[in-house]
C-alpha cells in the first residue's frame, strides 16, 4: 500500500500526518515537494496536511491549489485514490475544486485552539467505515479560517447524498449547518477541519483519530 | 498597461473582519456606521495588450473565489 503527504511551504502538520499513515499502513509515506508534478502511478493514499500554506497569501489555501503537485493530485483522486485534506488541506481541496465550498474567516473573529465535540454524520463511507453513525467523538481543532460556506442548493446535495461526514455538535465556527467534514461524489476525497491524526495514540490524551486512518487501511486492503 | 481588480465578499457571505472594523470604529466615537465590509485591491503591471479576456480569467482563476467573492476590473492607462 502506497501513501503520500503532501508538503508546502508553510505545511506544519505534515510530520504529525505521516506518523498516522505509517502507524496504519505499516510503511513510511513518501513526502512530496509542491513543485512535483507527478505522484506514483499506484498510489493509494494522500494526505494534504495542514498548516499555512504561502502564508494563507490572497486566501487560506488559495496559492496551493494552484501548485503543480495539486493537478497531479486531482489525477490521482479520478483514479480512484483516497484524499484526506485536513484543516489547510481542507481549504486547499475547496480551492482546487475537488470539493464544493469555501472555508471563510470564523465566525466569531478568532482563532480557535481546542477540542471540540463532533458527530458522524455518515459511517459508511472509506473515512469513517471505523466509526458508528451518530457517534459522539472529539478531535482538536486549529484554525482561523474554518467557517464552512456553500449555497443552499449545494448544502442540501451534501446532506441528501450522505456527504457530510462529521458535523460539530457545537457551533465552533459558524460553519453552515455546523458541518466539519464533507466527502466528493465519488466518496474518495474527505476534506475535514478537525485534526484525527493528533488523536491516535495514549500518549496524545485520547485515541479517537485512529480508527479514521484503521478504517482507511482496511478499505484499501479490501479493494486490493 | 495597469489594472486594478477589486475583490469583495459576496452579499450573503459574513464578514467578520468588516465587523471587527465597524466595532472598532464605534470605540474610537464614530457612531453611524452601520455596516463595514472589508475587500482587497490587487494591482496588476500588464504587458500592453493584454487582451481583457486574459484578465477576467486571472480574477476567476486565482484573483477572486467566486463561490464567496465578486471582482470588479479597473483598467488603468
Amino acid at each position: 500500500m502506497k501513501s503520500a503527504v503532501i508538503v508546502f511551504p508553510g505545511s506544519n502538520c505534515d510530520r504529525d500526518l505521516a506518523v498516522a499513515f505509517e502507524a496504519a499502513t505499516g510503511a513510511k509515506p513518501a513526502m512530496i515537494w509542491h513543485r512535483d508534478t507527478e505522484l506514483p502511478d499506484d498510489i493509494d493514499l494522500i494526505g494534504v496536511p495542514g498548516g499555512f500554506s504561502y502564508g494563507d497569501y490572497l486566501r487560506s489555501g488559495a496559492m496551493a491549489a494552484r501548485s503543480p503537485v495539486m493537478q497531479a493530485v486531482a489525477r490521482a483522486a479520478d483514479r480512484g485514490a483516497y484524499v484526506l485534506g485536513i484543516c489547510n488541506g481542507f481549504q486547499v481541496l475547496t480551492e482546487s475544486g475537488l470539493l464544493p465550498g469555501a472555508l471563510l474567516r470564523n465566525a466569531g473573529g478568532h482563532f480557535v485552539c481546542r477540542d471540540v465535540a463532533l458527530t458522524v454524520e455518515n459511517a459508511q463511507s472509506a473515512f469513517t467505515s471505523r466509526y458508528e453513525a451518530g457517534e459522539a467523538i472529539r478531535y482538536p481543532v486549529a484554525h482561523h479560517d474554518g467557517n464552512y460556506f456553500a449555497d443552499d442548493t449545494t448544502l442540501d446535495r451534501l446532506e441528501g447524498e450522505g456527504r457530510v461526514a462529521l458535523r460539530y455538535a457545537e457551533n465552533v465556527n459558524g460553519s453552515a449547518r455546523n458541518i466539519a467534514g464533507i466527502l466528493n461524489e465519488a466518496g474518495n476525497v474527505l476534506g475535514m477541519m478537525p485534526h484525527p491524526e493528533r488523536v491516535i495514540e495514549a500518549a496524545h490524551g485520547a485515541t479517537d483519530g485512529k480508527r479514521l486512518f484503521e478504517g482507511l487501511v482496511e478499505g484499501l486492503l479490501a479493494r486490493a | 498597461m495597469k489594472a486594478r481588480i477589486f475583490v469583495t465578499l459576496k452579499g450573503g457571505v459574513l464578514d467578520p473582519q468588516g465587523r471587527a472594523i465597524q466595532h472598532a470604529l464605534g470605540g474610537l466615537g464614530f457612531d453611524g456606521v452601520n455596516d463595514v465590509r472589508a475587500g482587497k485591491l490587487i494591482e496588476l503591471d500588464l504587458a500592453d495588450g493584454t487582451s481583457d479576456e486574459d484578465i477576467d480569467a486571472m480574477c476567476r482563476k486565482l484573483l477572486a473565489n467566486t463561490v464567496i467573492e465578486n471582482y470588479r476590473i479597473e483598467k488603468v492607462a
